[in-house]
């Protein structure tokens, strides 16, 4: 599945910073997730939404992988695939190589100490009546552990571990900050010491601050304990911050997966060029350098009945008519980039050695937010 | 001679039983017609509140039976607001100067068609007849770059896709060329896309109307986007206002550089850990005494000559239109900027 196979071979800079043997931690081929529209009175099934289409992909022990998508692009819908609190349509989930797509609750429950969620609301993923000992010491009775010296030694611990007091074992939620309440719901995914948690849109309720807090929090554990993530979220600069690889996602599919320096440094995918040129930079002197931003038409198309061929075609300002017909597939073009694009940019860019990577990294920036002669004028 | 738009001291108190509210406490800032205002803080600082007290929105039985208690004073245009005929507000509000809220989903009807909405708008301060008005609203729609607006001049919020519906709310505020443009959150709820065609239209509409804006956010890109003035709230105080350009490269308030420090930021190389603000945002009914930022400040024990920590540092200009509310005195903040905060950014 290579489109061309660079005799060269790619730079040091390229390669992904883990080297991948053995076993993928978690290994996803043709998900697929389709919520049928039912419609009158024998609910005749009228159509599906299709919120996750094939999707292929792997997340390597100790790496964090990023999944950047707006709304509606299947991105949490794809989380609650891999931790099957959903049921997939089609395709294979498989944890530690061994199939769990279709496993029931029962069979399910011995891997959830494995596989843990943290949710984006901690207003509501919060027990509002149960103390936070009871919220973090729920995975213990619950999967029937008893670690060692008592389950309120080990809530405690891991308050603290978090960055909460341990005396706060007998409070309510209420009584927490937003950004306390999330580190709540950190610790109760860590209580059971999984090897992947799968974070929703982990801080994008919290203020920017607390943001910062709990970014690092999540840095500093998965230092500590070589936790594995898959960090679903809106925020391209946070998703930069805190990735080994990232996964773009469009209207249900993964457009372009790479590591994040050379997804950030020179978007392959026209999609996550506009994208990463919408984020408004926190600088007032650059704002002579935003009419190189790419505003994108319109607003994505309706996952009921997706565009044909590409499904990026009717936004992209490189469509042809081979977008319109034929479907892209996801192809890894260098090593460790996998675009989905008939016509993906910079592609030729020479791999500049180590030691000019910075220099090429602030010139890749300043061609984004300039404004590329080469062929990427705002479409209006 | 006033600004355009002049508050003064502006407090609003809310009186519940824990205690009062005091959400604003002592705000003053002017605006000139044709410039943009950012107002950035994090939530409970008291940008909306201070949004809502300008509109004259805090009124009585909003908050159950207990008023808002709002002291201080708003001149708009020579007029001052709080004291000002509750009628006479009314007719200002919506054609001199009108609002864009952060959730269009909640702020429009959803039982009228986007056109209803426009219209009563702009009859309820133009007699004009039911024709002149719709076209005027197809107009308006047209202008915020709604495509077929003769035809989406009937349809129903909920028919609208989250970037349209902030578009329409754009339409309606702007249909009567208020001179005063408040607009909070205005993309918060919208995709980063969605949320770049959007700023794009505020920035022309400013341009085309020349009015005043008021833009409140937590976005710092936002605000440095927009802004030509930048005021940073902290506790329902401004710590920090200035020009956007001397915000971002020279701030002075250790609390500015907490959330330049927090945003991890796509223009720059990766940093290696984001610098947060520690602690949580201070209580508004037991406010910390002196500065209140005081408990998250990680300067609070630099030396300062003869303050004590309990006196509450007043705004004092620290260059050109430039001014801080911190007892370090200018040296020591330049000094630690330029030295301990910059060089991590």
């Amino acid at each position: 599945m290579t489109i061309s196979e660079r005799s060269d071979g790619p730079s040091p800079a390229l390669v992904p910073a883990k080297k991948h043997d053995g076993e993928a931690l978690l290994k996803v081929t043709g998900l697929r997730k389709h919520f049928p529209i039912k419609k009158g009175l024998f609910q005749r099934q009228a159509g599906a939404v299709r919120a996750v289409d094939e999707l292929d992909f792997e997340v390597w022990p100790g790496e964090t992988l990023g999944v950047v998508g707006e709304s509606g692009c299947g991105k949490s819908t794809m989380g609650r695939l891999i931790t099957r609190l959903l049921e997939p349509s089609a395709g294979t989930v498989e944890f530690e190589g061994r199939d769990i797509t279709h496993l029931g609750v029962g069979a399910m429950r011995p891997l959830r100490r494995d596989v843990q969620m943290i949710f984006q609301d901690p207003y509501s993923s919060l027990n509002p009546r149960h103390t936070i000992g009871t919220i973090v010491g729920a995975p213990f009775r619950l999967q029937r552990v008893s670690p060692a010296g008592g389950v309120r030694k080990e809530v405690q611990r891991l308050l603290s571990v978090v960055g909460l007091n341990p005396e706060h074992y007998n409070r309510y939620p209420h009584e927490f900050s937003g950004g306390q309440r999330q580190r709540v719901g950190i610790a109760r995914a860590l209580a059971l010491n999984p090897k992947l948690v799968v974070a929703d849109e982990p801080v994008s309720a919290l203020d920017v601050s607390i943001q910062a807090q709990v970014v690092n929090l999540l840095d500093d554990l998965q230092q500590e304990l070589g936790l594995t993530y898959v960090i679903i979220a809106h925020d391209l600069s946070v998703v930069r911050h805190v990735s080994d690889r990232i996964a773009v996602m469009y209207l249900g599919k993964i457009v372009e997966l790479a590591d994040r320096d050379s997804l950030y440094r020179a978007p392959m995918h026209p999609y996550t060029k506009a994208l990463m040129s919408a984020v408004p930079i926190p600088d007032p002197r650059r704002k002579n350098a935003k009419s190189g931003r790419i505003l994108l038409n319109g607003d994505v198309p309706s996952p009921i009945s997706p565009p044909s061929g590409c499904r990026f075609h009717t936004r992209c300002w490189k469509a042809t008519e081979l977008c319109g017909t034929t479907e892209p597939p996801l192809l890894e073009v260098r090593h460790g980039r996998q675009v989905a694009c008939h016509h993906p940019e910079n592609v030729d860019d020479p791999a500049p050695p180590d030691a000019a990577l910075l220099t090429a990294t602030k010139e890749a920036f300043e061609r984004l937010w300039t404004g590329d002669p080469a062929g990427s004028e705002p479409m209006r | 001679m006033t600004a355009f738009l002049d508050v003064r001291d502006l407090k609003v108190h809310f009186p519940t039983d824990d205690g009062l509210v005091k959400s604003v406490d002592g705000l003053s800032f002017q605006l000139e017609k044709g410039q943009t205002l950012g107002i950035v803080g994090e939530s409970g600082s008291g940008k909306s509140v201070t949004s809502l007290a300008v509109m004259g929105l805090h009124t009585a039985g909003q908050y159950g039976k207990r008023k808002a208690r709002i002291s201080g004073e708003i001149w708009l245009d020579g007029t001052e607001l709080l004291a000002a005929d509750p009628d006479h507000v009314r007719r200002l509000r919506g054609r001199e100067m009108a609002m864009i809220f952060q959730d269009p989903l909640s702020a429009l009807h959803p039982y009228y068609t986007i056109g209803k909405q426009i219209v009563e708008a702009y009859r309820i301060h133009h007699d004009v007849g039911a024709k002149a008005a719709r076209r005027r609203a197809v107009e308006m729609l047209d202008r915020v770059g709604i495509p077929q607006p003769d035809k989406r001049v009937d349809s129903y919020p909920h028919e609208f896709s989250g970037g349209m519906r902030q578009r329409a709310m754009i339409a309606m505020s702007l249909v009567n060329n208020p001179e005063l443009l408040i607009a909070d959150e205005p993309t918060t709820a919208l995709d980063v896309t969605v949320q770049a065609q959007i700023l794009d239209l505020i920035r022309d509409l400013q341009r085309e109307f020349g009015s005043a804006v008021v833009i409140i956010t937590h976005d710092l890109g936002v605000v440095a986007e927009l802004a030509d003035d930048i005021l940073v709230m902290y506790g329902g105080r401004c710590v920090e206002r200035g020009p956007a350009d001397e915000l971002f490269h020279e701030p002075r308030h250790p609390y500015t550089w907490g959330l330049l420090g927090s945003m991890p930021r796509l223009d720059r190389d990766q940093q290696e850990r984001l610098i947060p603000v520690k602690g949580s945002p201070p209580s508004l009914i037991n406010r910390p005494s002196g500065c209140a930022f005081n408990p998250r400040c990680p300067y609070a024990d630099v030396p300062k000559d003869d303050v004590t920590r309990t006196v509450r540092p007043e705004l004092t200009e620290v260059g050109g239109r430039h001014w801080a509310a911190c007892h370090m005195s200018a040296e020591q903040q330049k000094r630690i900027w330029a030295e301990e905060i910059a060089p991590k950014l």
